[in-house]
């Protein structure tokens, strides 16, 4: 199962990437690189590096690509959505797609896996746990990570903070328009 | 289990079309998401090695890679919104002198 996941995946990153470097389009090369960001996210939580994988999806498919998309749609003006549309048959899927998805929400949120299996969770009920019944703190976990970033490595941790703050002040300088 | 092999050799693809695509593209936008996939492609090689060891180190040094590339990015890309204010065009071609 772990080796089907893994290959489809890396397919998938590989012909994102190549879709990247040759669509003509900045736009569609951003969404690309987005299905990109999100196929290492998933191989990250493959190799357990829980923590990676959200900060990958949080970071840089959210934070940094909406940054991308935001310059290329400044930079680069393109059409208004007017006259007919060239998606129309796309565009009718869409709807019946939404409620497939509702239905599998509800689907899913019923079955025994979700409403069965949370409970049975050691971290689920936290205000009902003692100390002893936590779980041992597994190595490469997102424990782990947490107690190295705010221990051994929390100069670095802090000395970021200041590199961010570094570029936030460099650019508000260089977008700024030149007063007069 | 996967082999750690195939993780680093996924990465060295990514980063190999992430190289290509810095050489052929002139759009610079382009070519910095192309160094955005070189990024992510030693990330993702870094935590391959860093399951060797089973420690979570190399996890907390592609977190602070992260962190660069953002402050990266965000730096980058004014630029290139400086430059387009003052050329009006987007091509790495114009970009030959080191002054205006």
């Amino acid at each position: 199962m772990e080796q089907v996941t893994f290959f489809a995946v890396a397919i998938l990153a590989v012909v994102s990437a190549l879709a990247l470097v040759l669509r003509r389009n900045p736009i569609h090369g951003a969404l690309f690189l987005v299905v990109n960001l999100g196929c290492v996210a998933v191989l990250y939580l493959l190799l357990g590096a829980e923590f990676l994988a959200l900060a990958q999806v949080i970071i840089y498919a959210g934070a940094v690509m909406v940054l991308f998309v935001f310059a290329i749609m400044v930079l680069i003006p393109g059409k208004e959505e007017t006259g007919p549309d060239p998606l129309r048959s796309q565009r009718l899927l869409a709807v019946p797609l939404g409620a497939l998805l509702l239905l599998e929400t509800i689907l899913v949120l019923r079955s025994q896996v979700v409403s069965g299996g949370l409970a049975r969770l050691p971290g689920f009920q936290p205000w009902a746990r003692s100390p002893a019944a936590l779980p041992a703190v597994r190595p490469g976990g997102i424990e782990s990570v947490g107690r190295l970033l705010l221990g051994e490595y929390l100069f670095a941790f802090e000395v970021t903070s200041v590199l961010l703050l570094a570029a936030l002040v460099g650019v508000l300088t260089l977008a700024k328009r030149k007063a007069g | 289990m996967v082999p750690e092999a195939y993780y680093t050799g996924l990465s060295a693809i990514l980063f190999s079309i992430g190289v290509v695509g810095v050489l052929v593209r002139r759009n610079p936008l382009v070519i910095f998401m192309s160094i955005e996939l070189m990024l992510n492609a030693a990330n993702l090689a870094l935590v391959a090695f860093g399951t060797r060891f089973g420690g979570a180190d190399a996890q907390v040094l592609v977190f602070f890679v992260m962190t660069v590339a953002a402050a990266e990015v965000a730096v980058g890309l004014a630029i290139i919104v400086a430059i387009f204010r003052l050329r009006r065009r987007l091509s790495v071609d114009d970009l030959s002198l080191m002054r205006w």
